[in-house]
């Protein structure tokens, strides 16, 4: 009797992003879109203590969905290297793309190395004289997106709403009532729990805060 | 490997302290020199005081540094904001002491975004202390840092303050402190003029009159130069979080604790 021993890279590739998908579409998903202000970061989220969304600078906020401990462990990893960029250059040299990029990176090096993928969308986004919205999938392919985003299980869907919605210059209470109407019909039932947060150009140094949302 | 999987995977203790962070990286300055350094006089930093009033605390730095006897700065700033309830005042070799508050400033923001909430008042000057004391190896060689730290406690509701020594001891003031090269000028003022339920008004008048009068006798203290425009930093912690005062509102006081000694 023998045991095949050979996987041709193909396979190991389909094998393991099927696996991936499995484990996000498991999950809840997360909304991101720009109004006036800046960019608001929206997640259906029971939970009030474990977060999904998170400042990392200045001027840059993450989430992530997927299982919690390993996008914990890349939220950590681009607070680290954000602060360390910022301590030892200046905070003006730290940018949302030098930590998408890290988390491409970062993703790409474990999908393609490890047995076992890590079974997470993260996000990163940054306000600034123009907005920034980075999308990065579990292989670590890297989405520069445009107005609005959404990453997990319902993404597309999610993302198909906002985009027919979405109008230049909402203020923060439509986009909250736009981003909760497109994940109702997203999913096809209320949520549970809201966890949001805004990027706010007028919110000096450190644009990040959260919000208090109402069912 | 990238720096992004480093940081990842490679930490050796990936806690949540961004000292930490910056030694298992490599990138912690060594800065013992092994022996006594000769004819170095970096600027250094003078007097710098805090005191507590009703509400909160409030800190005030002069603005001068000096080279021995010259004056090497006259527009230095030696009060900093530390996080959004509380601030740190140095003194000593000013180099030295400012690199720290930031990467004090740094530890604290780094904390906060990690861990998900802020450190204890308490915490925060544990840490300090420590921060104070890997510097001891340069305090032996003359190079000395003693930071004066002030905020308002989340958990108790009140104005704090801490003062410290050079090998890192750390000690919680009831009322006032200060340090510095006029600090025991400074202190002896507050010690006379200090009441229990002040105003942040009355407060801020009595740590600018004490500034004023350590630099009566402490060459090396910057009085308020009103000739320059050139005023005391004053830093109030409330509950509201940290506000430093314009100049247009330290020079009344400033006015005042001059036109007292004239």
């Amino acid at each position: 009797m023998t045991f095949p021993i050979y996987v041709a890279p193909e396979q190991a590739v389909r094998d393991k992003a099927e696996f991936a998908r499995k484990g996000i579409a498991r999950g809840r998903s997360i909304a991101a879109l720009e109004y006036a202000d800046g960019v608001l970061l929206l997640a259906e989220n029971p939970s009030t203590s474990l977060r999904k969304i998170s400042e990392v600078y200045d001027r840059i906020a993450f989430a992530g969905v997927g299982r919690y401990n390993e996008f914990e462990m890349l939220r950590k990893a681009g607070i680290r290297q954000a602060d360390l960029m910022g301590y030892l250059y200046s905070r003006d040299d730290v940018n949302a793309q030098a930590v998408a990029t890290a988390f491409s990176e970062a993703l790409g090096a474990i999908f393609s190395r490890e047995p076992k993928p890590y079974e997470v969308e993260v996000l990163v986004a940054e306000v600034g004289t123009s907005n920034r919205l980075y999308r990065i999938s579990y292989d670590g392919t890297l989405y520069d997106e445009r107005r609005v985003a959404a990453i997990g299980g319902k993404a597309e869907v999610l993302a198909e709403n906002l985009r027919q919605s979405w109008t230049e210059g909402l203020d923060i209470d439509a986009a909250l009532a736009m981003g909760k109407d497109a994940f109702r019909a997203a999913e096809g039932r209320d949520s549970e729990g809201w966890e949001a947060a805004v990027l706010d150009r007028g919110n000096g140094r450190r644009a990040f805060r959260r919000l208090q949302v109402a069912e | 490997m990238s720096l992004s999987l480093q940081l990842l995977f490679d930490i050796p203790a990936p806690g949540r302290s961004f000292t930490d962070l910056l030694k298992s990286l490599g990138y912690a300055p060594s800065l013992d020199f092994g022996g006594q350094v000769k004819d170095l006089r970096p600027p250094e930093g003078t007097t710098v005081l805090a005191l507590r009033y009703r509400e909160g605390v409030v800190m005030v730095g002069d603005r001068q540094a000096t080279e021995g006897h010259q004056v090497a700065h006259r527009e230095i700033r030696k009060v900093f904001q530390a996080d959004s309830y509380s601030a740190v005042a140095i003194a000593g070799t000013a180099g030295l002491a400012i690199e720290m508050v930031r990467l004090f400033q740094v530890e604290l923001e780094h904390y906060e975004k990690i861990e998900g909430n802020r450190l204890s008042l308490e915490g925060k000057a544990a840490f300090l202390a420590r921060l104070v004391r890997s510097q001891l190896p340069m305090a032996f060689q003359g190079l000395v840092v003693v930071p004066l730290f002030a905020g308002f406690d989340e958990l108790t509701n009140r104005g704090r303050l801490y003062t410290y020594d050079v090998v890192g001891g750390r000690y919680e003031e009831n009322n006032f402190g200060s340090t510095g090269s006029g600090a025991s000028l400074a202190k002896s003022y507050l010690r006379a003029n200090f009441a229990e339920g002040m105003t942040s008004e009355q407060a801020v008048d009595i740590a600018v009159g004490a500034l004023v009068s350590a630099a009566q006798e402490d060459t090396a203290t910057g009085g308020p130069d009103l000739r320059r425009g050139i005023f005391p930093t004053v830093l109030l912690v409330d509950e509201i979080g940290v506000r430093e005062l314009g100049n247009d509102e330290v020079r009344p006081a400033a006015e005042r604790a001059v036109e007292k000694i004239r």
